[in-house]
């Protein structure tokens, strides 16, 4: 399971955080819909299940407010909030 | 729900769930993955020990929910779950023990467990995740089913009153009922932690898309299709008298908490009755003089 959780590390203003297990997804795109800040997009490519998982397409948006998580009936997103956001060092720790 | 950054952040409903058992068996849109990621929610806002919560499923998609729940769970036989739930409450009264099943189970096979346990009011949370329709035997008309909806046991549309829930659970004794859709997460997390700590019969109603059966049949689109619907047509209303809540085919959906008041649970009542009559000390309200 670890290996298909992706982190998805929007850029240096950012205040949430989106990890998305992209083979439990089942492209109902309730998160994508319902995403207060709609930062979420269908990703061009499929899992291994045949569906489009939902990627961070305006990571700078993301509040972290684990709304996608919440409605996900998939158990597949879901947001952390950053506690701070703290340049460069640590961001260019976490994207490796 | 911000845990801290660590290498890997885990999901915070995956404590919770049997992970072992996902990919879960429900249909792409299904709203009863969402209703659960709210049950953890909430267990986590109640800060329940979770040694003492108990799922009690009954038969049908809903009920798969007991197995997938890394919670103590029995998946009983279909319709009983309520009187599983009963004996378990009574025999164990430490346990928050909560029944989640879906409408059939619990409304039309189970019906007359449900209407009589709210009459006695046993101190159970019911969970009843209501997609209008029998989803697990294939799309057959349930008790809930709008009026004039399409299901494969009514091609020419459905020709039978719906139950009103929320009105059903009231008169029939229920101490808290609360009605929300899948739409809204929020409002579900925390009616079930009201739920948790409150005594006697919580029914809280909780409407979902079924996209495969119910959704499709009736040209309703997908689950997102359903969602939007439940966005726009439903209209908080909390105090609503549970009579004027009724459910029409694609009409407005009244949502909100309805019901909230006090009254003896079944094993109040019972500690009550039997020690006037045997002439016993009244219950200090601790639990070492309680009749077992």
């Amino acid at each position: 399971m670890p290996e298909t959780l992706t982190p998805i590390i929007s850029s240096r203003k950012v205040r949430g955080r989106v990890y998305v297990d992209r083979n439990r997804c089942k492209g109902c795109g309730f998160c994508i819909e319902f995403c207060p800040p709609k930062v979420l997009s269908f990703s061009a490519s499929f899992n291994e299940h045949g569906y489009h998982s939902p990627e961070l397409v305006r990571p700078e948006g993301c509040t972290g407010c684990d709304l996608c998580g919440l409605y996900c009936p998939d158990f597949a997103i879901f947001a952390v909030r950053e506690p701070r956001p703290v340049p460069s060092a640590e961001r260019g720790a976490s994207e490796t | 729900m911000s845990e801290a950054i660590g290498v890997q952040p885990v999901n915070p409903v995956e404590p919770f769930l049997r992970t072992e058992r996902m990919p879960h068996i429900w249909c792409p849109g299904c709203g009863i993955g969402t209703t659960v990621n709210c049950f953890a929610r909430a267990l986590v806002s109640s800060k329940l020990p979770l040694d003492k919560v108990a799922v009690v499923s009954g038969i049908g998609c809903t009920g798969r929910v007991a197995g997938y729940v890394r919670l103590d769970s029995f998946h009983t036989t279909h319709g009983r779950a309520i009187p599983f739930a009963t004996g378990l409450k009574l025999a164990n009264p430490e346990l928050t023990v909560v029944v989640y099943s879906g409408d059939g189970d619990l409304i039309a096979i189970g019906g007359n467990h449900f209407i009589h346990a709210a009459r006695r009011n046993a101190d159970i949370k019911v969970i009843c995740v209501n997609n209008f329709i029998y989803g697990m035997t294939g799309g057959q008309v349930a008790p809930t089913t709008p009026t004039a909806a399409l299901a494969t046991t009514t091609p020419y549309g459905a020709f039978e009153r719906p139950f009103n829930l929320p009105f059903l659970a009231e008169s029939s004794g229920a101490v808290y009922v609360a009605r929300w859709t899948a739409y809204h997460v929020r409002h579900i997390a925390h009616s079930m932690s009201e739920a948790f700590k409150k005594k006697g019969l919580c029914f809280i109603e909780i409407i979902a898309p079924c996209p495969t059966l119910y959704q499709r049949r009736n040209h309703f689109g997908d689950g997102l299709e359903a969602m939007r619907y439940y966005k726009q047509k439903s209209v908080v209303r909390n105090g609503a008298n549970t009579r004027d809540v009724q459910i029409d085919l694609q009409g407005e959906i009244v949502v909100g908490k309805f019901v909230d008041i006090e009254r003896p649970t079944l094993k109040q009542a019972m500690d009550l009755q039997l020690r006037q009559k045997l002439d016993l000390p009244p219950s200090n309200g601790g639990g070492s003089h309680e009749l077992d």
